[in-house]
């Protein structure tokens, strides 16, 4: 098995992701899909550091995992405020802006 | 023209057995993501995802990371993830009715372009180096060469993600913290309150359970000075709840004799 395979499975689950972020309504699982894009460019990285023979892209692939850590715990906090004030976590209830 | 198998080197048989069980479980995974209605569902399969993906890192010579990955990820993120689903609700499930219309097949077809644009460029990109793995650089181990770059080369990366760690923390605290629309109500106004009230019986306050009664259980009334229970000295959890004993028990015999 060619080592690109797992480039492969890496930008066909960060498709699936980017899909969900667009099709999904309820911020919860919006939130999930964006997390799989992140890791699916983590699988990538990972890969990537065995084919250069070298750590820096899990040096990398480590980063992306603090900062995802960060997005979610401020990312759920907002949709617990929304939730607080609006009883609902869809995405299209929260357009004020709009009207 | 197009060279599809992108020579980057080839894996050993068992990890190719090992990836081709679990890619299409994956990959069936995050698609049963973006069909399956309830949210709870769609983060047991996601952390299926991640738990596969803490495989993947583990046979790529990536142990550090993928304890991090079972650890963080499955352990920490989707435990979080389910805590704000149990907040705002298991049963909130999505719906299904497309708010803005011909978004779902515009966004599939964008998909697939996407896709494939990606893995046309990986089946495309040569790489003019040999491949020598990851053995040399985890001669000390995974995790020691890990922490030599994270701390020589990257230390300034990782201070500024520690700052950015405590900004997040800092940020989900003022966040979540909510005003009180009143304040609330102390011993002070509860006092005021009891001597407000048109009639003063209760002006000192409401008996505890068990004063004066044979048993000083929580569920036995208190006794009256003329000899008679108090329902009122019961929890009003514990009636509904149908745990209280029969007040009329534990009135005081000769209260009965007298009568």
């Amino acid at each position: 098995m060619a080592i690109a395979n797992y480039l492969y499975l890496s930008a066909i689950l960060f498709t699936i992701g980017a899909v969900g972020v667009v099709i999904r309504r309820n911020a919860i699982v919006v939130f999930m899909c964006i997390e799989l894009m992140l890791n699916a460019a983590n699988l990538a990285f990972v890969t990537f550091a065995r084919i250069n023979g070298n750590l820096q892209g899990q040096v990398v692939a480590f980063f992306t995992m603090v900062v995802a850590a960060c997005e979610v715990v401020v990312g759920l906090a907002i949709i617990v405020t929304i939730y607080r004030s609006r009883r609902s976590t869809s995405v299209d209830d929260a357009s004020l802006l709009k009207r | 023209m197009i060279n599809f198998a992108l020579d980057i080197g080839k894996t050993a048989t068992p990890e190719a057995v090992l990836f081709y069980f679990l890619a299409p479980l994956s990959v069936f995974a995050g698609l049963g993501m973006l069909i399956v209605k309830k949210a709870v569902h769609s983060a047991l399969l996601l952390a299926w995802i991640m738990i596969s993906l803490a495989i993947f890192y583990i046979a790529q010579d990536a142990l550090f990371l993928g304890i991090v990955q079972i650890v963080v990820y499955t352990g920490a993120v989707m435990m979080l993830f389910l805590f704000i689903l149990m907040l705002v609700g298991v049963d909130a499930s999505d719906s299904f009715t497309e708010t803005i219309r011909g978004l779902r097949p515009i966004a599939i077809t964008a998909a697939i372009g996407f896709g494939g644009l990606l893995t046309t460029l990986i089946g495309r990109a040569t790489f003019n180096r040999p491949i020598t793995g990851l053995a040399s650089a985890n001669s000390n181990g995974n995790a020691n060469g890990l922490a030599k770059e994270l701390f020589t080369q990257y230390v300034f990366a990782f201070e500024v993600v520690s700052a950015l760690l405590i900004t997040a923390a800092l940020g989900a605290m003022v966040l979540a913290h909510s005003q009180k629309t009143r304040s609330p109500f102390a011993q002070r106004d509860l006092s005021i309150a009891r001597f407000r009230k048109d009639n003063l019986k209760d002006a000192a306050g409401l008996p505890s359970s068990g004063v004066y009664a044979l048993h000083n259980a929580v569920d036995v009334p208190a006794l009256l000075p003329t000899g008679k229970a108090a329902p009122t000295s019961i929890s009003a959890v514990l009636e509904a709840r149908g745990d209280m004993i029969e007040s009329s028990k534990f009135q005081l015999q000769q209260e009965e004799e007298e009568k």
